[in-house]
């Protein structure tokens, strides 16, 4: 049972991950209907800008523990004004064209910024500079780190704040209008445009925090990492339902713990005839599998069609 | 009105949206080769009947007799293909298609040809092409708006527009014809264009069913008129005595 | 009113056009060998892209539907291809066996992947198909052990070409007098594909499939309540689409000699679909125009912004590669924004009006 109780641990810091990003493809999906490609590399940039920071910061003298606090939070700043100007500019026009309009224009943003990456940071695998003293705790046989606990206790922490935000600020609530009923919400008052802007900035703040959450777990970054991150927290929003935040937070943990499972009994499973280099493949699988059996997600509601 | 045979049996339909109950267990019969109308005041549930007719909703309970047979309404065109066309309140066209093209449309559950007939373009093929580009042609010469065929469907005026969805619906050989408030937003020439052509319709065959907000329209043109008020049906009886019932005075008075 | 059959005007209007394109069709290949066979291997490359895009423009030009994936059915064509014509197994089928066997496996999988998704939404397919892609790459990369299938990230190698007889597609042989080298008898293959998919393509587009088709883009609701079953005619595409990705990949693995994943990535996939919507989705020679700027988009900025950058700045500052790709984004970007049905969209309709009042 080792094994069994090591993945489980393993899989909430990534689904703990996931979630985050999960959230991010969520609210925007909830509010305009697209899925915002773009969004995984959002995530990849943050991590990018924070191991700048760090790196530029790490001779510097001051504490650790500040400058991945300072490598953090320009990370998380830089990626607002980055999510800010992907809806002003590339979304934002084109809110009345017919569906595939934006999401090809998705697919270009995240071509562009993939690319602009590999100039500005290579084409290599980077090394995340470890800022935390990584110290290793025994439980009932399995083991974990200070590094994992760090990362489930902040993503709760700011997935309860994001939920409070949500439930009782006027903002929230203007979002959760919006997500309704643009039109009703638009004859009420709310300033739609203000409401999708704000979408995407904390969507892409709490994608440069689990960006910054992956550097420091795999301790490693490279310009392609948000392409797959970005496709298994879209899976897992849709798992969870998307458009719905609390979704995208069970359906993110709980991809995450699939995943890990997965990876570790795949092998028993098939006779050693698939190893763990088949990690990837669940994700898509379980996307398919809920598309085929419940296309509006674990949690979601069952929206009609739209007659 | 007496000794009619049924084509239409609508038993007990109800559709709920959340905890509000759109339609309450709602029957109603229709007799073939009438013009048969379903009025009531805004939210009333007449379109959401129609939806749940025409298989873009699923009802709740309750079902549907078509033609003798029950309607498995799960999907829109199986009820397109037992025979029951519709237009839409808000006008659905094929915008960036022609008059006549958005016809041959209407052709396609009534013809056969495949991928491979399109490519090889066999002689059974461009027969079928021909066939259906001659129906499109005389169901737009029957509605009246011929000398439009070429047309983009988006720049038709919108009398127009109402009457090549009509053209459209035809075109799929329907036994019962639904309009959904095909008068809104017509002038009075053009109500009275269309009461005309609803009632060649009607003799040509076929049974129509009329959602209408035009009260005078109603009374003028259909045999019988069904009452919804609430999701619930109050009242169905030729148009002189539903004039005169007090709970549908009620209904558009007392809102 | 004589719709459809307004087809045989045109040859007859268009009859010097058509000769003028034939004739530099037949050009090109002994033209491009004066700079080298190399020349010829990009033209074939154009060529087979003008084949892929036009296969999917059936899916994303006609039907309106986003297939991110379209690389994987190309893998699934190439694969079989390799695998039942190459010392891999030792098995040797002629092409003319294997390429109807890859269209129909990837017709399969197409199948398969777009019947449990195109009941849904739209962005649903994109999302499932690009996933798809990813899986079947990742299956192409590790299924070498413990029984090795496809050899995995070295790939299969020695692939026979494509032989009739004993005339063989590898050799340079004499017709008429005419030395035809390999790559030019691959451009002559190419090109007879690809006129057989820009036929298919015509007929489809003014046929009661494609008005269906362009039905469903309009209105899906509409489309259902005119008798459409959305779902198989979006699947007959899907699959369509599927099967022509299939034969390309049968030819680029004959043609090639070699496959390996590394062909088939997801950035495959974009480019293809790239050179649809940049073209003019769903309209014939902008797809053709399309692919055959994309393809020599990369070639123009090996030849040509090298040497630029090293002039202008003594060095290589940006490498030419992710030039590329940022050329492409920003150009899907700005298509979508100011042209978005593409660089030559549709002027079919003008054409119809004009002939309509003749």
């Amino acid at each position: 049972m080792d094994t069994l109780l090591q993945q489980l641990i393993n899989g909430l810091t990534l689904g703990a991950v996931y979630a985050l990003v999960a959230l991010g493809y969520t609210m925007v999906y909830g509010i305009i209907g697209l899925i915002n490609f773009a969004h995984g590399e959002v995530v990849m940039i943050g991590t990018m800008v924070a191991f700048t920071v760090i790196v530029s910061l790490a001779g510097s003298g001051m504490p650790p523990l500040l400058i991945l606090g300072i490598g953090l939070l320009v990370a998380v700043v830089a990626c607002m004004v980055l999510g800010w100007g992907l809806e002003r500019v590339a979304y934002r026009p084109l809110r009345h064209a017919p569906r595939l309009t934006p999401l090809i224009t998705a697919i270009g943003m995240s071509i562009v910024l993939q690319n602009i990456a590999m100039i500005i940071w290579g084409r290599n695998y980077i090394t995340f500079p470890p800022m935390i003293d990584k110290q290793i705790y025994e439980f009932a046989g399995a083991s974990f780190t200070n590094v994992q606990v760090a990362i489930v206790v902040l993503a709760a922490l700011v997935m309860i704040g994001l939920t409070y935000l949500v439930q009782r600020t006027r903002m929230g609530m203007a979002m959760r209008a919006t997500a309704q009923n643009q039109h009703v919400a638009l004859l009420m008052g709310v300033d739609i445009d203000r409401v999708i802007a704000m979408a995407f900035i904390i969507g892409s703040a709490l994608g440069a925090l689990a960006g910054c959450m992956v550097g420091s777990y795999y301790e490693i970054a490279h310009y392609q990492m948000g392409f797959m991150l970005g496709l298994k927290a879209f899976t897992a929003a849709v798992l969870g339902g998307i458009g719905n935040m609390a979704g995208a937070m069970a359906g993110g943990l709980l991809l995450g713990i699939i995943e890990a499972l997965g990876a570790g009994y795949i092998g028993d499973l098939t006779g050693n005839f698939l190893g763990s280099h088949y990690q990837d493949i669940f994700a898509f699988m379980v996307l398919i599998v809920v598309l085929m059996f419940r296309p509006s997600g674990l949690f979601g509601e069952r929206t009609g069609d739209r007659a | 009105m007496a000794e009619q045979p049924t084509l239409l049996a609508a038993r007990e339909v109800a559709k709920h949206f959340g905890g509000v109950k759109a339609l309450h267990d709602v029957s109603l019969t229709i007799h073939r080769g009438e013009i048969y109308g379903l009025i009531g005041p805004n939210g009333a549930g007449k379109t959401t009947f129609f939806n749940c007719l025409t298989g873009l909703y699923r009802n709740e309970s309750g079902h549907f007799l078509f033609d003798g047979v029950k309607l498995e309404a799960d999907a829109p065109h199986k009820a397109a293909e037992v025979g029951i066309a519709r237009t839409f309140q808000n006008i659905r066209l094929f915008g960036n298609m022609t008059a006549i093209e958005n016809v041959m449309v209407g052709r396609h559950l009534r013809t056969r040809a495949g991928v491979f007939g399109a490519i090889s373009r066999n002689s059974a093929t461009r027969a079928e092409e021909a066939a259906i580009a001659r129906r499109a042609d005389e169901l737009l010469h029957y509605v009246g708006i011929h000398e439009r065929a070429h047309d983009y469907a988006r720049h038709l005026s919108y009398g127009d527009q109402r009457r090549l969805e009509i053209a459209r619906a035809l075109a799929t050989e329907p036994k019962l014809l639904a309009l959904d408030e095909p008068a809104a937003g017509m002038n009075g020439t053009e109500t009275e264009a269309l009461r005309v052509l609803v009632e060649g319709i009607r003799r040509d065959g076929v049974t129509v069913l009329l959602i209408e907000h035009d009260v005078k329209l109603v009374m003028g043109l259909c045999d019988r008129v069904a009452v919804l008020d609430y999701g619930e049906k109050i009242c169905e009886d030729v148009p002189a005595v539903v004039q005169k019932d007090a709970r549908v005075i009620e209904a558009y008075l007392g809102g | 009113m004589n719709g459809p059959s307004t087809k045989h005007p045109y040859w007859r209007q268009h009859w010097l056009g058509l000769m003028l394109v034939v004739g530099v069709l037949l050009a090109v290949p002994f033209v491009a060998a004066l700079g080298g066979q190399a020349w010829v291997r990009i033209a074939n490359f154009a060529i087979l892209y003008v084949f892929l895009a036009l296969g999917l423009n059936i899916v994303v030009g006609y039907a309106g539907l986003l297939d991110l994936g379209y690389v994987a059915f190309y893998a699934v064509g190439a694969y079989c291809y390799a695998l039942l014509a190459s010392p891999h197994f030792g098995i040797h089928l002629p092409f003319w066996v294997i390429l109807p066997c890859g269209a129909a496996l990837a017709c399969l999988f197409g199948v398969l992947l777009g019947a449990p998704t195109l009941k849904l939404r739209g962005d649903y397919l994109a999302i499932v198909t690009l996933g798809f892609g990813e899986i079947i790459r990742i299956f192409m990369n590790n299924l070498n052990a413990p029984i090795n299938i496809t050899n995995g990230a070295q790939g299969i190698t020695l692939i026979d070409p494509v032989r009739i007889g004993d005339f063989s597609f590898a050799r340079t042989s004499t017709v008429f007098g005419i030395a035809i080298s390999g790559p030019q008898k691959y451009y002559f293959l190419l090109v007879a594909l690809a006129a057989l998919v820009i036929v298919v393509n015509i007929r489809l587009q003014n046929s009661r499939i494609g008005r269906a088709w362009q039905a469903i883009r309009e209105d899906e609701v509409a489309a259902k309540a005119c008798g459409i079953n959305t779902r198989n005619i979006k699947l007959l595409a899907f699959a369509m689409g599927a099967s022509f990705g299939g034969i390309a990949g049968g030819v680029f693995a004959a043609m090639q000699g070699f496959v390996s994943p590394e062909s088939f990535s997801l950035m495959e996939s974009i480019t293809i679909l790239a050179m649809v919507v940049l073209g003019g989705m769903g309209h014939i020679p902008g797809v053709i125009l399309g692919a055959i700027l994309l393809t020599g988009l990369p070639e123009a900025l090996r030849y040509g912004i090298e040497p630029l950058q090293k002039a202008v700045f003594g060095r290589m500052i940006i490498d030419p590669e992710s030039l590329r790709m940022l050329v492409f984004g920003l150009a899907l970007v700005l298509v979508m924004r100011f042209r978005p049905a593409g660089l030559w969209p549709s002027s079919l309709r003008r054409r119809e009006l004009a002939e309509a009042t003749d």
